[in-house]
């Protein structure tokens, strides 16, 4: 029964732990995109839209994302459609990254002076051309350290991703201390493997800030 | 839609001295509070308008209005016989060709160079060649007294600098007229003068000016009309030695000797 090595849990959690960066690309990479498709409507779009994606991201900030992940999984089965864990997983992340990460770059674009928009506006720029070569680069600059610590957020929501079955690094770390009744262990390794992740993540933020700091003087 | 663009042919030669700018009846409110109440303005090609009155009196907002930045809800304005139409975007794209800005913060655009910023529009919207904007850019700059900062940084420069590289990125577009928004109250005293100088060689190359300002003895030396606003309402018009010597209205006359103090 106990004849589990460290190296073989830490094996077994290295293995589990692609799938924990897996499902964090997918959630990052599809809430980028749909972040920023909803940043720009939020900002070419009327009032009625405005609104409704305002309500959007006060929903899924205003609620945990472990119920988001349930809502998802069983929501969707509802409707008569199965749903894999890996599916589930990946639309209530995603959904949940879009609200934080639009919201995020919607106040970087918004901290653009005006006078930047009035005198690109009056040099008759269209409002694309505007935000491509006047907004956005000056945006981009803000907004990269705090969507970089937006990530580490997302690698540790994942976690939660195992209350729904999905064998990533928190999920096999469970299994494999019910194998080994070695629970603190296990989730030492765990824990430390979250560690290796998200600290280069999160000093990459820093020295991101300091850099902009420093540009800015 | 393509009517408006239709009508008023390529139109860059008109004659001097016929109008340029027409506003009639304009009428512009935030919410219930009316800040412009109903102007009636003709400006000619190369006329030198400045523009004078108290804080509040509608000033700067009758100014943002000939190029669109604010939206007012009656009356009409044209500009080169081009209405303004702000429902449609390529109206206000082609009028906004016509008419060049310069505003009281300068306004660069921190993230280019002196040159890419004097050249990005001229590239965008007038499709230039990148040898010609450059040529352009170093043209104009040259002529501002900027040559050598071609490739530097805003924040690198001076107030009185930046705003002479604004002058200078409005005057690529090759506009018919130039808004003046208080462009020297920003600067230290020491700048001012050079920025003026600037201003002053457009007015005598026959550039339409209108300016907002508060340099009195400038507006009286390069001034071909003053308007005195006050309340949303252009109060007292005329050329300078007779609205700075013969004030006719009380409020003008206040207004003038509290400038003394």
């Amino acid at each position: 029964m106990n004849d589990f090595s460290l190296w073989d849990i830490l094996r077994n959690l290295l293995m589990a732990l692609r799938w924990t960066v897996a499902l964090s690309l997918i959630a990052f990479v599809g809430g980028g995109v749909m972040g920023g498709l909803l940043l720009f409507l939020r900002m070419r779009a009327g009032k009625w839209l405005d609104r409704a994606i305002g309500t959007y991201v006060q929903l899924f900030q205003g609620t945990p994302l472990l119920m988001q992940l349930f809502l998802a999984y069983f929501g969707i089965a509802l409707l008569g459609i199965e749903v894999s864990a890996w599916t589930a997983a990946s639309v209530a992340l995603t959904l949940y990254s879009s609200a934080y990460l639009t919201e995020i770059w919607r106040g970087c674009v918004a901290s653009i002076p005006k006078g930047q928009w009035e005198a690109s506006g009056s040099l008759a720029l269209s409002f694309s051309e505007q935000m491509r070569h006047v907004i956005l680069p000056q945006a981009v600059k803000i907004a990269t350290a705090p969507t970089v610590g937006f990530l580490v957020q997302v690698v540790k929501g994942t976690a939660l991703a195992s209350v729904i079955g999905f064998v990533e690094l928190t999920k096999a770390g469970s299994m494999i201390s019910n194998a080994t009744f070695k629970p603190f262990v296990v989730f030492s390794c765990v824990a430390l493997l979250y560690f290796a992740l998200c600290f280069p993540i999160s000093l990459y933020a820093k020295h991101l800030e300091r850099k902009i700091n420093v540009d800015r003087r | 839609m393509s009517t408006a663009a239709e009508t008023s042919a390529p139109s860059s030669h008109v004659a001097p001295g016929a109008p340029i700018v027409q506003i009639t009846a304009l009428r512009k409110s935030y919410g219930t509070n009316e800040v412009l109440k109903g102007i009636d303005l003709t400006v000619k090609r190369g006329e030198v308008i400045a523009i004078i009155g108290k804080s509040g009196s509608g000033k700067s907002t009758l100014l943002r209005c000939i190029n669109g930045l604010e939206v007012f809800q009656e009356g009409s304005l044209s500009v080169d016989n081009k209405p303004l139409l702000h429902e449609s975007a390529m109206a206000m794209r082609e009028l906004r060709q016509r008419v060049g800005m310069i505003f009281q913060g300068f306004n660069l655009f921190p993230h280019l160079t002196v040159g890419k910023n004097v050249m990005l529009a001229p590239t965008l919207v007038k499709k230039r060649s990148s040898t010609e904007a450059v040529a352009q850019a170093q043209k104009l700059l040259a002529r501002v007294g900027l040559a050598e900062k071609f490739d530097a940084m805003p924040d690198q420069l001076s107030g009185g600098q930046q705003q002479r590289v604004a002058i200078a990125r409005a005057l690529a577009m090759e506009p018919a007229v130039l808004l003046c928004d208080e462009i020297t109250s920003a600067l230290d005293p020491e700048l001012v003068g050079e920025v003026l100088r600037v201003v002053e060689s457009l007015a005598d190359e026959g550039m339409t000016l209108l300016m907002v300002t508060h340099e009195m003895s400038f507006a009286r030396k390069v001034g071909d009309r003053v308007i005195f606003m006050h309340q949303g309402r252009v109060h007292e018009m005329g050329p300078p030695a007779e609205v700075f010597s013969n004030p006719q209205t009380p409020e003008l006359k206040q207004f003038l000797s509290s400038l003394n103090d």
